[in-house]
């Protein structure tokens, strides 16, 4: 029989809120432990959570951008458990009420577009940290109290590929809202997942397991991947998938049960007394709905009408806003029609450059019009590609201008064919073998003899320029 | 209103207590009395009552993001049962 996996994804964002979200601590990443807690975050008796406007309002925003309604009426709940990392023993959450739901987000996959549906994203307070130590556990407060956005999506997820492209949209969107760096390495940006397996056609939903410990986007892939493998071998012997919380170990690349008591979680969620309830205007969440730039889909299609671009360079360029920003802006600044031109630069030479540096391309500090400036050069050949491309490294490493540095360097390309006339006769002369196999129709014996005239050259001829005296010489020859 | 023994259990272990033998009988005797106060509630009429989410008539307060100071460490672990450092300790938890 064929299974079809049946996937929903949990994913916490943290949003980028100067303080956290009920009290006015500082939200600083990497602090000293338990510098940035106060009586409210730690829960100290008598203390009074103040909701923090700009959380409210990102939340609104981000939900949003995703297509859901912003609810009128919304408040604040309480989410029991015990842990360390949780100083009231109980979480500020949203139950029955949050910010937002009934949302989506569209996804490309197999070359069709896919609607993901967003049951709701709603505001919650961050947990501690802890640090485990052989005897003992300790504790850092600072993160308690930071404001997460849980989004939930419906699972209408159905591969693990499925759930990589909604992440990576999710991720997009949110960064361009500007609520959130969605980082993950930072865990600034959260996902666990749940899956399970029901016969492929029918409608029901199977026994899940809840995947914890995903650290990347390619974690969730490939653990979603193991665990539907894992259900499929389960139900094919002839056994019942257990419902359990499982974690994902990196190093063996598979899936480890929690192997705690599965007791059903009972949370005792009650109204937040210490709250009042949040009433929405229409003209607050229009005002809020006002906020939200251009989105990437939106941004992508825009530069396929507007700049003639493929809808893979497109998609490539709008992944981030920044990215997308310095694109757009040298794509403006450079005065040729072919905007394929700067497109290749940016994917290409820049890309390597700022991933060699693990940084984004709009991070590498080149300005647009220094970019047009280098990609001038070459369009008027007076530098070669490949001279450009180490133009372009001292551009960075240096914040010079093209101009500066190739003068410096001496690498202007020698386009002049009087000059060049002598090292071709030059290498003509070296290598006899080399020009008989060209006259007898061996095409590749030019690359070579171009090869040798760019060595003479230090590189520095117009290969183009060497290829034609070259064809020209001992055509006449 | 009877409790079973099972659910005192249960509350017990939710709240992360341990209770004797002793104590199990005597707090169920309690819970059983204060549920039943809590049970005259049901004889009010609610029929066209909204559930209340909040009592105090005030809604929509808010903060402005803006930091203010935090607390220097001596008082923030000055109740700690056991501290290193910065750190408040725990016994070891591992999920
Ligand atoms: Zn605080």
């Amino acid at each position: 029989m064929n299974y079809e996996p049946v996937i929903g994804l949990e994913v916490h964002v943290q949003l980028k809120t100067k303080t956290k979200v009920f009290c006015a601590c500082p939200t600083e990443f990497g602090k000293e432990p338990n510098s940035q807690v106060c009586p409210v975050c730690l829960g100290f008796p008598g203390s009074l959570p103040v909701l923090n406007k700009t959380a409210l309002e990102y939340a609104a925003k981000a939900g949003l951008a995703l297509n859901c309604t912003v609810q009128k009426y919304t408040k604040f709940d309480r989410k029991h458990y015990y842990y360390p990392d949780l100083p009231k023993n109980i979480q500020i959450s949203q139950y029955d009420l949050p910010i937002s739901k009934d949302g989506y987000l569209d996804i490309e996959i197999g070359g069709r577009t896919k609607r993901i549906r967003i049951k709701r994203a709603h505001l919650e307070e961050d947990a501690g940290k802890l640090v485990h130590h052989e005897n003992a556990s300790l504790v850092d407060y600072n993160r308690t109290g930071q404001p997460l956005l849980e989004i939930v999506s419906e699972p209408d997820i159905n591969s693990p590929e499925e759930a990589y492209e909604y992440l990576t949209s999710l991720k997009s969107i949110i960064q361009y809202t500007g609520v959130s760096d969605c980082d993950m390495e930072k865990g600034t940006l959260r996902c666990d997942a749940n899956i399970s397996l029901r016969p492929a056609g029918t409608k029901g939903l199977g026994v899940k397991s809840e995947l914890k410990n995903l650290n990347s986007f390619k974690a969730v892939r490939e653990a979603l991947t193991y665990e539907i493998e894992r259900h499929e071998q389960v139900i094919t012997g002839g056994e019942q998938v257990v419902q359990e919380t499982r974690l994902w170990d990196e190093k063996t690349g598979r899936t480890i049960s929690m192997r705690t008591k599965e007791e059903a979680k009972d949370y005792r969620y009650f109204p937040e007394p210490d709250l009042p309830p949040f009433e929405w205007t229409e003209e607050l969440i229009e005002t809020i709905r006002k906020t939200i730039p251009e989105l990437p889909k939106a941004r992508a299609m825009r530069f396929m009408k507007e700049y003639g671009l493929q809808e893979a360079d497109a998609k490539q360029l709008t992944c981030s806003m920044q990215a997308a920003d310095l694109a757009e802006k040298t794509m403006r600044a450079y005065p040729g029609a072919n905007k394929k031109t700067v497109v290749n630069w940016l994917i290409g030479p820049l890309a390597s450059e700022a991933n060699a540096r693990s940084l984004q391309w709009h991070e590498l500090g080149i300005k647009p019009e220094d970019l047009v400036e280098l990609i001038g050069y070459v369009d008027s050949r007076q530098i070669s590609n490949l001279a450009a491309k180490a133009v372009l490294t001292e551009m960075i490493d240096t914040r010079r201008t093209a101009g500066l540095i190739i003068k410096d360097k001496n690498l202007a390309q020698i386009s002049d064919e009087s000059s060049i006339e002598k090292d071709v006769a030059a290498v003509i002369a070296e290598n006899p073998k080399v020009v008989e196999d060209f006259k007898s129709g061996k095409s590749n014996a030019l690359m070579f003899l171009v090869g040798q005239v760019m060595k003479k050259t230090k590189g520095k001829a117009n290969p183009q320029v060497v290829g034609d005296i070259l064809k020209r010489r001992l055509q006449n020859a | 209103m009877s409790l079973s023994k099972e659910t005192v259990e249960y509350v017990a272990n939710l709240s992360r207590i341990e209770l004797a033998k002793e104590e199990l009988e005597k707090i169920s005797k309690q819970l059983e009395s204060i549920i039943g106060f809590i049970d005259a509630l049901r004889s009010a009429d609610v029929t066209d009552v909204e559930p209340t989410d909040h009592i105090v008539p005030v809604n929509n307060r808010l903060r402005s993001d803006e930091p203010r100071g935090s607390l220097p460490i001596e008082k923030t672990l000055a109740n700690a049962p056991h501290k290193d450092g910065r750190f408040f300790v725990v016994p070891k938890v591992i999920e």
